[in-house]
């Protein structure tokens, strides 16, 4: 043992080869490690992406829509929310255009889930025309901010 | 009263703006005068501030219904301390909690070093009061908190207001901001200590001996910050996680991780020499990660549940980032010859190796979860298509990560410096290897098949076990030399060296905390619409559902469910879910019943009525050792606590100082 760390030292004081060959190490190391995290980046994020539509916009795209991961965000049409069980299915509406949403994932519907807010839906959309979510998001104008309600037009003023 | 309040914080302002020009001016003419007089300015920006902030707060609690911050965000029938909370409630109230606490700081900073670091302190004073005038800027002329309701040419009182977001009531919610925020502001000081000693050509170790007190009280607040998040997430929101990935929780995220790579990183400049302009990048990053995690939450530039109002903000926030990372990043790259490393990497094998890898995966991390913020902007910008990344992603890129992690966690503190021996590596691991593979084994004869979870478990053996046979060893050592008993022992040794020992029990935390984590793989779930009578099982839990009882107060209604709770035939009393409906938002929240145990959760969400009246649907989890995240907390505190005392014999760690550099191979002898 005491002969192996000797020839180790004595490598490391030979100028340059001892740096050269820890700096190969290293980068070797480092390469590894970031290598392996990038293939689970990119995979992770093939897996996962999901693309922003509007109504209007999946209109548009038809039976292409069907294929990809999708949030569309809405507003909910008033009285169209229906529980049955642990399924869920409501009315997205953006101006004149509507979507039917039916969700069954397993996180329960925020409490700011109700007529009149606004949502995103994520998930499939099915041959029927059905949008298929498996996670609901909705607000309500801003979360943390609620409008002030005074009466006679308010606006503000510093 | 809210002309006062502006004029307090328009003056502070002005004030801000001096000690800026001042201290500069000061010390570029060399006129101590002036230096002085910026420092007293100062005083001046936190005594002015406090006036504003204690006039908010006066109008809070009073219900001066005529202010639109005050109707927005408290109303009548709220209790005192959410009064006191909706300070921080809303946009223009938490930028000024922002400000109060920077000025804060920075008077506290002048006070103590006063007469120190003269050469240093005005440039210190002028990066913080650069910052403390940019929010100032934002409070007086974009988003003032005094603004009064107006109606035609009246000033309006609303009467009443519509209170703090329901979901914002609840106590860790009123600590959390602040905890954050302390958090966010402190990570100021250390960066303009690296600045000011950039500026004056110091950029030896001095800047970091200042502020290690610092960073380890701002990172203490962070974690406590993200962590009641956490909290409050799990008990509030109903939806039984306590981390979901959300913008708003990866921008409180970022900067804790380039603080706790910071943290560990400059252990390396302060025993080695080593790592010097690193140091200045990570403590810069996190500064700048500290302002745009305020960005984040209040521009409106990604979708987020909980994110502030939109506004314009936004380009302020990209004008001063831009701004201060290209000053920033002109001046390390014009100061690189004071930044030399003193000694070079010598082995895979060494501490400085696993610091080197600790802050690669620390900052591979980081990269990751801003990556997959951003994402939507990112592909908007490039091909006009705003794609995000979800939960999965960030879990699959962080949990190898934070597995490698627990693994440096073990190594790293006992592997010695510059090259240690395979065999040296061998007695110090064998004990724990074995401790960690004997717990895969028991798990995997019980049934478990979690590969990522086994992985976790043997990992957090594993730590656990170095960590107490340090504590050991050292005691044993002790105890021979002065006979104590083994527990005064260890408490001496933590005395003796307390920045190592409390490091130890800051790691023991985190172990807790990965047990907690781990717990994840095991959870079980049920959401089912039930009717009075009916008992639903859930993993060894029978729940009975009973009544539902109603009620109302003035801020509030509310529906209970009773339920009976029986494991394997003992009965474990009720839960009661509840429901609630605040009458000056209109908004419905849920109460969920927890029952809090070592080994599982039993988690109960009233998730609503049915839209047909009869049933109502109930959310029902078991969540194992998710209480270990709360108790790992304890220890991650406790722990930094600890490395905050003063060790008892002061340490001295003799290093080589690169005094000259001859020819071009020249080594560093040791």
């Amino acid at each position: 043992m005491i002969c192996k760390r000797l020839r180790c030292e004595e490598y490391t004081s030979v100028e340059g080869i001892g740096p050269m060959k820890n700096y190969l190490k290293f980068g070797l190391l480092i390469a590894a490690v970031l290598g392996t995290l990038a293939w689970l980046a990119v995979g992770g994020i093939s897996e996962t992406k999901t693309y922003y539509k509007t109504v209007a916009e999946l209109k548009q795209l038809g039976s292409q829509a069907q294929e990809k991961r999708l949030r569309v965000g809405g507003d909910i049409a008033p009285n169209s929310i229906k529980r049955e069980g642990a399924n869920v299915s409501f009315t997205l509406a953006q101006d004149k255009l509507r979507m039917e949403v039916v969700y069954n994932g397993i996180d329960p519907l925020p409490d700011t889930f109700r007529d009149g807010a606004q949502a995103l839906a994520d998930g499939k959309l099915g041959t029927d025309g059905v949008f298929h979510a498996t996670k609901i998001q909705a607000k309500c104008a801003s979360k943390y901010e609620a409008k002030p309600t005074v009466k006679g037009n308010p606006s503000v003023r510093s | 009263m809210e002309n006062l309040g502006t004029l307090a914080i328009l003056l502070a302002f002005c004030f801000a703006c001096y000690a800026v020009i001042g201290s500069v001016a000061g010390k570029l003419g060399r006129r101590p005068f002036l230096i002085l007089s910026a420092e007293r300015a100062v005083y001046c920006v936190w005594a002015l501030l406090t006036v504003a902030a204690s006039l908010l707060v006066y109008s809070l609690i009073a219900g001066d219904f005529r202010l639109a911050y005050v109707a927005e965000h408290s109303n009548k029938s709220m209790d005192t301390p959410y009064k006191f909370a909706s300070w921080w409630g809303g946009q223009e109230g938490s930028l000024l909690l922002w400000a109060w606490l920077l000025s804060t700081y920075t008077s506290v900073l002048v006070f103590q070093n006063r007469r120190k670091f003269r050469e240093m302190m005005p440039y210190v004073t002028a990066v913080l009061m650069t910052t403390e005038t940019f929010f100032l800027i934002l409070i007086s002329f974009v988003e003032a908190p005094f603004k009064v309701l107006m109606a035609g040419k009246g000033i309006v009182d609303a009467g009443d207001g519509q209170g703090l977001n329901p979901l914002l009531q609840y106590w860790t919610m009123v600590i959390h901001p602040p905890m954050l925020y302390l958090g966010y502001v402190g990570f100021a000081v250390p960066f303009a200590f690296a600045i000011g000693s950039l500026i004056t050509k110091q950029p030896g170790d001095s800047w970091i001996h200042t502020t290690r007190r610092w960073t380890l009280v701002t990172w203490m607040f962070q974690t406590t910050g993200v962590l009641l998040g956490a909290g409050w997430a799990y008990a509030v929101l109903g939806w039984g996680g306590y981390w979901g990935w959300d913008p708003v929780e990866n921008a409180s995220l970022l900067p804790w991780i380039t603080a706790t790579a910071f943290l560990h990183s400059v252990m390396m400049q302060e025993k080695k020499g080593m790592m010097k302009v690193w140091n200045m990048v990570l403590v810069s990053c996190t500064f700048f990660l500290c302002i745009f995690g305020t960005f984040l939450t209040r521009s409106g530039v990604v979708q987020s549940v909980h994110a502030f109002a939109q506004s314009s903000l936004g380009r302020y926030f990209i004008v001063f980032l831009a701004v201060g990372i290209a000053a920033t990043l002109y001046l390390i790259l014009n100061r690189l010859d004071y930044l030399k490393s003193e000694a070079q990497l010598e082995s895979v094998l060494s501490r400085e190796s696993s610091f080197l890898f600790n802050n690669l995966i620390l900052l591979a991390s980081c990269f990751a979860v801003l990556w997959g913020t951003l994402f939507p902007v990112i592909t908007e910008a490039i091909n006009g298509e705003k794609i995000s990344v979800d939960a999965p992603f960030f879990n699959r890129v962080n949990i190898p990560i934070g597995l490698f992690l627990m693994l440096l966690t073990g190594v790293g503190p006992l592997i010695a410096w510059r090259k240690s021996s395979v065999e040296s590596l061998k007695r110090a691991f064998f004990w724990p290897s074995v401790a960690g593979l004997a717990v895969v084994v028991g798990l995997v004869i019980m049934g478990v098949r979690h590969f990522y979870a086994l992985v976790s478990f043997a990992l957090c053996t594993f730590v656990a076990v170095t960590v107490v046979i340090e504590f050991f060893k050292g005691a044993i050592a002790i105890r021979g030399k002065e006979g104590q008993n083994i527990f005064a022992a260890m408490m001496e040794l933590t005395h003796r060296n307390t920045r190592r020992y409390g490091g130890y029990l800051v790691h023991m935390g985190v172990v807790f905390m990965f047990i907690g984590f781990t717990g994840k793989a095991f959870d079980i779930d049920k959401t089912v619409e039930v009717t009075k009578g009916q008992i639903v099982r859930l993993g060894a839990y029978q729940l009975a559902i009973g009544d539902i009882e109603s009620g109302k107060n003035e801020n509030y209604s509310w529906d209970i469910l009773n339920v009976g709770v029986t494991k394997g035939g003992t009965d474990l009393g009720t839960l009661r879910p509840e429901r609630r409906l605040y009458f000056a938002s209109r908004q419905p929240t849920s109460n969920v019943a927890i029952r809090r145990r070592l080994n599982e959760d039993l988690y109960l969400n009233f998730a609503g009525a049915s839209n047909d009246g009869e049933g109502t649907v109930l959310q029902s989890y078991v969540f194992p050792l998710v209480s270990w995240i709360w108790i790992g907390y304890w220890g991650v505190l406790i722990g930094t606590i600890i490395c905050l005392i003063p060790s008892k014999s002061r340490l001295v760690y003799p290093r080589t100082e690169v005094l000259t550099v001859t020819g071009k191979h020249a080594q560093v002898e040791k």
